[in-house]
């Protein structure tokens, strides 16, 4: 009984202390700001529903800013919503819109500097020029958010969730659109990413370099502008994602450059011009993915080397493979692949003859986009057939040993 | 003319070589359904039976058919017949009959079977490859006078057309790869009709097929109504200038 009453005597105070203040237009207190001057660190601001514009507010206390259905602050195309430089800092079911735009600074409804432990949950953000900008802001929290912003109003566009220089964040339940990467992380470390939707961003869906060590777990990327892509970085772990639906020219499923030492499992790659496009990649291992539809299923540059693709899926591709060299240092093994035709006598589920993904033709079109055209002609059918049985161009090495006969 | 094409039909039809051929398509697209799991799949496959079987049925069956009934023809000719009434009675009848062994033998059960989009592009593509070949084919055989060789020009035709011009198309591209060749691919491919009617189909079926930048500009321009229209009436064009080059031929023939 003593020590409950002593640890209350030394718990309480702490508690009183933490004050909450209404914001409401209709209230004593009318704006956000006189409540940011107020408050001190471990208050809650509770903003009532209205429209707030009151260009821009710094927060430098640690404070939970909590709206209550989804209270509007305006930024009227001029201003940036927050900038919040302090640690614990909470900003909870708000809608922030109209940031201002500048091609110098990058004008965000959330910037954040220097500020660990920062939680941005349940908001809405529509036509901001950059959604959310952590910067050096460790432990933060980014969950449930929408962020939309409309391309063709704004010739200049941003980034969706930016991240630069930040340790151990999570990005989780968020759907970013329109914008021009998705989310973008610049020395991003130990972080996770998880079942986040970003689609028809202008550039890439999710981009991101120099960023070791983080996971990207059930995400969507769809039909964005280049796809997704990422480069520069080691120990790269993706599970479950799906690239879905990005077409054209330079246009990639998952565009890998200089990864090193990752996995990508259990993934789905569908209707992509490219599915995964690999250059001066290592030690990445492959298992598990579904390849399906796309135009290339996986086009891998001769550079990459010690890459392993296991029990893969590779369906209705147009091009399986494609590689731009005769020197092979990648490893497939156990993939299932619909175009195989060889045979199983042992009946133990695995292909007798091994299996060439690079097709005589996919070389060709590599070198001559024009001759896409001839695709699916005889002649086509027959030089496929002839490199088939005497290799001459593609890579004599570049095969799967053991093609399995049942799609996984 | 119809009385005229009437009778050449009861005479292809008592041939029985259209009734096999009707049911060589209806077991080969049949098989190809119930064999494959994925419909798709199995429509590529029958893209192959439209683009070599077709044309090649369709050049060798006339070209047999127009030397066999030679005597025929020179006992019309005797009667008070205009020539031309002769030679369109029996074009009409041979790619009639045609046109109705590939409705039923590969149309049909493809609409029963597996009906999408593009069902009706690969039909309307079947048919007036059919009717191409039938022309081509009266070219040749008006052109010589004897049934071998006749068959001989036919079969080439046939081997022009599916493998030494695409082969041709390679070689251009090969070449001349250092430059922008997306607009010139487009008018030699218009110069095959097989090509042609590939080029429809795809893109109506595999459309990853031709993506990246130059499958985007043939998306452009033959994925848009102004395309199709574009490649029909190349299609169309492919019919008639070589049967009016016959008809010339045969009008002023020496029989």
């Amino acid at each position: 009984m003593k020590c409950t009453i002593l640890l209350l005597s030394i718990i309480l105070p702490f508690y009183a202390s933490a004050k909450t203040w209404m914001v409401d237009q209709k209230g004593n207190m009318r704006s956000i700001k006189s409540a940011l001057g107020l408050a001190r660190n471990g208050d809650t601001i509770r903003v009532m529903p209205g429209t707030y514009r009151e260009g821009n507010l710094i927060v430098q206390k640690s404070v939970a800013i909590i709206g209550t259905n989804f209270p509007v602050l305006d930024g009227e195309n001029k201003y940036e919503i927050f900038t919040i430089a302090a640690h614990d800092v909470s900003v909870i079911g708000l809608r922030l819109i109209n940031t201002g735009v500048a091609s110098i600074n990058d004008i965000s409804a959330i910037n954040a500097i220097e500020s660990n432990q920062l939680r941005v949950l349940n908001n809405r953000f529509e036509n901001t020029f950059f959604g959310i900008h952590l910067a050096n802001c460790s432990g933060s929290l980014i969950e449930n958010n929408t962020l939309l912003s409309d391309l063709e109003a704004k010739r200049q566009i941003g980034n969706g969730i930016h991240a630069w220089k930040c340790d151990s964040i999570t990005i989780r339940n968020n759907t970013v659109n329109g914008h021009r990467d998705g989310i973008y992380f610049e020395f991003v470390t130990n972080s996770l990413v998880e079942n986040n939707v970003s689609h028809h961003n202008m550039r890439y869906g999710l981009h991101f370099m120099f960023s070791h060590n983080d996971e990207y777990r059930s995400n969507i990327f769809q039909d964005n502008g280049a796809g997704v892509a990422v480069m520069y970085t080691k120990g790269v772990r993706m599970t479950g994602n799906r690239f879905e639906d990005n077409w054209g020219a330079s246009s990639y499923g998952l565009l890998l450059k200089d990864i090193r030492d990752s996995f990508i499992e259990k993934n789905q790659f569908s209707k992509n011009t490219v599915g995964v496009y690999m250059e001066g990649s290592s030690r990445c291992s492959f298992s598990q993915n579904i390849f399906k539809e796309n135009g290339w299923a996986v086009k891998i540059q001769a550079n990459c080397d010690d890459n392993v693709f296991l029990k893969n899926s590779f369906l209705s591709n147009t091009f399986d493979m494609a590689t731009n060299g005769s020197l092979v240092l990648n490893t497939l093994d156990y993939n299932y692949w619909d175009n195989y035709q060889g045979y199983d006598l042992d009946r133990d589920g695995v292909g007798d003859v091994p299996f060439h993904p690079v097709s005589f033709y996919s070389m060709v079109v590599e070198k001559m986009p024009s001759s896409v055209i001839l695709w699916r002609s005889f002649l086509v059918y027959l030089l496929d057939r002839t490199e088939k049985v005497v290799p001459s161009i593609t890579p004599e090495n570049l095969k799967d040993n053991h093609p399995v006969m049942r799609n996984y | 003319m119809i009385r005229i094409a009437k009778y050449v039909l009861y005479d292809i039809v008592r041939n029985r070589f259209i009734l096999l051929y009707t049911l060589l398509l209806l077991t080969v697209t049949l098989s190809m359904y119930s064999l494959d799991s994925d419909p798709g799949k199995s429509t590529l496959s029958l893209l192959n039976i439209i683009l070599l079987v077709v044309p090649l049925v369709s050049i060798i069956f006339t070209t047999i058919h127009f030397f066999n009934s030679y005597e025929f023809i020179e006992l019309l000719l005797s009667q008070p017949v205009n020539r031309k009434t002769i030679f369109f009675a029996e074009f009409l009848s041979i790619a009639f009959a045609l046109s109705c062994a590939f409705l039923i033998g590969v149309a049909l059960p493809m609409v029963i079977l597996n009906f999408n989009s593009s069902t009706p592009y690969l039909i309307m593509a079947g048919l007036l490859l059919t009717f191409v070949f039938v022309a081509l084919a009266f070219g040749a055989s008006v052109s010589t006078r004897d049934k071998a060789k006749g068959i001989g020009v036919a079969l080439l035709f046939w081997f022009y057309f599916t493998l030494i011009y695409d082969g041709f198309v390679l070689y251009v591209i090969y070449s001349f790869s250092d430059y922008p060749l997306e607009k010139v691919t487009l008018l030699l491919v218009s110069l095959n009709p097989i090509d042609l009617a590939r080029i429809i189909i795809l893109l109506k079926l595999d459309l990853s097929a031709l993506m990246g930048y130059t499958g985007a500009f043939y998306k452009h321009f033959f994925g848009s109504s102004m395309g199709i229209a574009y490649s029909f009436s190349f299609l169309i064009l492919w019919t008639l200038v070589p049967l009016m080059l016959a008809m010339r031929r045969f009008v002023h023939k020496d029989i």
